[in-house]
């Protein structure tokens, strides 16, 4: 279960977010919805440790944990990236198993092992040798996810899943994520598309720009 | 021009060669990984690091390689640091070239999309896991043509180390085309760098085409 209290950030002078406040429970699915501009990406890049917060309270199981620490044993986030950011030189198999490898020092059969059936799970069995560039955007997308599932993490978060996606594709990645859900991952996912957040919300959370609040 | 001529020089020059290829050979050895960590140096956020190392490549780049040599051999001793002749020519390579190498992969360093510093610090890479196995090998795809175009110069610019009495090949064709009053020594060197490039240019070819692929 994961829970965020009274975060609030600032860029500059100009408050984003203020006192937003959530909990996600194990293997539900929260959405974060609102309008371009709402702050929804800087709300996940807080969580996730990419930008850091002015205030706030992360909880993971009750007890407090800091998004940005750098230490391993706090791989408790995955992030899937609406770029999806893989590894260009690496191929499918390397880019799952680079991180288990370099930072859980797994063995490279225990690593190859885990991204084989994560790959096999998320039907990509038999791309393992294949590179980013060689890919169909759902596919980048699912290797992200068995990239950041390989870390074995408590909550995965996406940031606008579908936006990068031939629009026709939002029901597989919905699919997709509850598939996922059914197997008890938790999971936090930031869109815009409300019907997209509809098909898969357990929870939504909405958040609007602070600017348009005041005007 | 006689064969039996031909014959007769080919082996000063072809020391001079080698000490041609030794001093190349080391150069690139030294440059290389000192270019790298002062690329590393240039992009950091730390600015007095930043600040000296701009001033050394501006200095590197902004005289002559001639002058830093003379300055090296003949310069140093009044304040009392001598070198021998071969580590004179070595420094004077390493710092000039390990500048221009620098700014090639400053230029790639920033190439790099902030993307993948994120994909590697959700998964919990450390800054050396990160630069190692991520940037890194990205970065040199994207130099490897400014950093051929440069192991061409070496080749040619070694060459100047004449000015500071070193045997390299184009002194002992000098030395060999003014003792025989015959052009063929020096149509020998101009035959053999030919040949030096020439082989540099295939293995380059061959390193670029070991990074082809992915895109
Ligand atoms: N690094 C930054 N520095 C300054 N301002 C920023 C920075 N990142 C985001 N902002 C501002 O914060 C606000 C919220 O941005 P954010 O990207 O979180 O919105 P969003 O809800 O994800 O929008 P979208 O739906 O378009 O992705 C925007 O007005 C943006 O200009
Ligand atoms: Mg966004």
């Amino acid at each position: 279960m994961l829970e965020v209290r009274n975060l609030k950030k600032s860029f500059g002078d100009r408050p984003i977010l203020d006192g937003i406040n959530f909990t996600v429970k194990d293997g539900e699915i929260l959405t974060i919805v609102g309008p371009s501009g709402a702050g929804k990406t800087t709300l996940l890049r807080c969580v996730t440790g990419l930008e850091s917060a002015d205030s706030g309270e992360f909880l993971i199981d009750g007890k407090p944990f800091d998004p940005e620490s750098v230490e391993p044993e706090q791989t408790v986030i995955g992030v899937v990236f609406q770029e999806f950011n893989l590894f260009p030189h690496l191929s499918v198999l390397e880019n799952i198993t680079l991180a288990p490898t370099m930072v859980l020092k797994q063995s490279t059969k225990e690593a190859n092992q885990n991204a084989e059936k994560l790959l096999q799970q998320l039907g990509l069995a038999g791309k393992g040798n294949l590179y980013p560039f060689q890919l169909s955007g759902g596919q980048k997308q699912r290797v992200a996810i068995a990239r950041a599932l390989a870390m074995k993490p408590k909550i995965l978060c996406y940031d606008e899943p579908t936006s990068a996606l031939d629009p026709n594709l939002r029901d597989e990645v919905a699919q997709l994520i509850l598939g996922l859900k059914k197997q008890g991952m938790t999971q936090l996912v930031v869109t815009h598309d409300m019907e997209f957040a509809k098909q898969i919300a357990d929870n939504m959370l909405k958040v609007q720009a602070l600017d348009s609040k005041q005007a | 021009m006689s064969l039996h001529y031909v014959f007769e020089v080919l082996p000063s020059l072809f020391q001079g060669a080698g000490m041609t290829l030794e001093l190349f050979a080391l150069t690139l050895i030294g440059s290389l990984p000192l270019g790298i960590i002062v690329s590393l140096g240039l992009t950091s956020k730390i600015k007095p690091l930043k600040w000296v190392l701009e001033i050394y490549v501006w200095l590197m780049r902004g005289t002559p390689l001639l002058l830093q040599l003379i300055f090296v051999f003949y310069g140093l001793p009044i304040v009392g640091i001598v070198f021998q002749r071969f580590n004179a020519a070595l420094v004077a390579f390493i710092l000039n070239y390990a500048a221009y190498f620098a700014e090639i992969f400053r230029g790639g360093l920033q190439s790099i999309d902030q993307g993948q510093y994120e994909g590697a610090r959700v998964l919990r890479l450390s800054y050396w896991q990160t630069i190692r196995k991520i940037v890194i090998p990205q970065v040199v795809k994207i130099v490897i043509p400014s950093i051929g175009n440069e192991v061409i110069n070496l080749v040619k610019d070694s060459s100047l180390v004449y000015v500071i009495g070193l045997g390299d090949l184009l002194r002992a064709g000098n030395v060999a085309t003014s003792r025989d009053v015959t052009l063929v020594p020096l149509l020998l060197v101009g035959l053999i760098y030919l040949l030096m490039i020439g082989i540099c240019t295939y293995v380059l070819h061959k390193v670029e085409q070991r990074y082809a692929y992915y895109k």
